[in-house]
């Protein structure tokens, strides 16, 4: 456990300096943590648990700029995943599918699941709902892999204008799905 | 959209993260909050006519460092609040180490003074308005602290509000300070402290709303 926590923060810290291979690995194993985290808190909303798993993916992208690499990265998860499942919770104004979400878990890293999922919600819909600034880069640089360069000269906008539009984007798309979760 | 798909979308072309990023915001947000406090301070109030003299007094420097003590204290809560799963730790005791020494401070002046100066000590003649005076100069601080707090993932809201909130009294009350003509300790132990409190409360009540993420 103490290894896969040093594992995941060693791929963490490697995607905040610009390593999507790794960073890609390291939300891919922690999806698997996040997945059994949800599922032993909302075993009476288990048709929503694979929403949060991906509300909780996308908060965790947009607010990786928080992680302090000095930090255990079980707590910065664990604070963000209780944080979202008790807002899931609170907009539900339905606290019954509530076990204990206050306790944190020493286990976290020692459990998986992997069972592939899908949410209900389209991502590709919420996407089309975006204006144009934030959605073709997202279009373009997240979903056909170009790089911001090449997405730049295709949509005619600068290089950072195509950063930020990225970034606000997705912002908004988890306002989205959090909006209708 | 299967949750695969998702972390693949996320993964792709990412930018390196600037860790300055969270810095300037701090910078931008001290500066321009101190500077909208000083004009208020000077332009809607006015600074203390007899200032020049009283930089001379001792008791100016103990009210200033009081303030911007606890002004650093409050800014460490809202560093630790800010960032998922990071403990306040000391910071609360802290805080309270500095208020019970201006307290212990007061106590003794009060003690050792005529019974018949006690009441002045304490009310000196500004009592009435200091604590509001010193919400309304937080005010542009309160909103550069909650831009700040709103730049990161507080996962604590209302705890986060309200360091927000006090580090935006205890620097408005040293920027008030300029104006404010009282220099005893009794007076800044109590009128001073309700004066960081009012936006504090404000921002306990108003963390869940304004911080939600």
């Amino acid at each position: 456990m103490q290894l896969m926590e040093e594992r995941l923060r060693s791929l963490l810290v490697r995607g905040l300096v610009g390593d999507a291979s790794a960073y890609r690995l390291f939300l891919g194993e922690l999806t698997a943590h996040l997945r059994s985290f949800l599922r032993r808190r909302m075993s009476r909303l288990p048709e929503e648990t694979e929403d949060l798993v991906q509300e909780l993916l996308l908060a965790i992208h947009n607010q990786r700029h928080t992680y302090d690499p000095e930090q255990p990265l079980t707590a910065w998860v664990q604070a963000i995943a209780r944080y979202k499942l008790i807002d899931l919770l609170r907009r539900r104004s339905r606290t019954d599918g509530l076990n204990d979400p206050l306790e944190d878990d020493d286990e976290f890293f020692a459990v998986v699941d992997t069972e592939p999922a899908e949410a209900r919600y389209d991502l590709a819909k919420l996407l089309q709902q975006l204006p144009d600034r934030q959605r073709l880069p997202i279009l373009y640089v997240k979903i056909e892999g170009c790089s911001v360069a090449d997405a730049a000269k295709r949509i005619g906008m600068s290089e950072s204008a195509v950063k930020v539009g990225i970034h606000r984007g997705l912002k908004a798309l988890a306002l989205k799905i959090r909006s209708i979760a | 959209m299967k949750t695969d798909d998702l972390v693949s979308l996320l993964a792709s072309g990412i930018e390196p993260i600037d860790a300055r990023q969270i810095l300037r915001r701090y910078v931008l947000a001290i500066t321009g909050g101190i500077l909208g406090a000083l004009a208020i301070t000077g332009g809607i109030l006015h600074f203390n006519r007899t200032l020049s003299h009283e930089v001379l007094e001792p008791m100016f420097w103990i009210r200033g460092a009081y303030c911007a003590a606890l002004g650093s204290l409050g800014l460490a809560a809202i560093a630790r609040l800010a960032r998922p799963g990071i403990r306040l730790g000391v910071v609360p005791a802290g805080i309270g180490a500095v208020v019970i020494a201006m307290w212990i401070f007061a106590a003794l002046i009060l003690l050792t003074a005529p019974a018949q100066d006690r009441a002045h000590l304490l009310l000196g003649t500004t009592a009435a308005v200091c604590p509001f005076l010193i919400a309304l100069v937080a005010a542009p601080l309160f909103v550069a602290f909650v831009w700040v707090l709103r730049g990161q993932a507080p996962t604590r809201l209302r705890p986060a509000g309200a360091a927000g909130g006090f580090a935006a009294g205890a620097f408005g009350a040293l920027a008030y300070s300029l104006h404010c003509p009282e220099l005893t300790a009794p007076f800044i132990g109590v009128w001073y402290l309700l004066g960081m409190l009012i936006p504090t409360v404000i921002g306990a009540s108003l963390g869940p709303r304004l911080l939600r993420w």
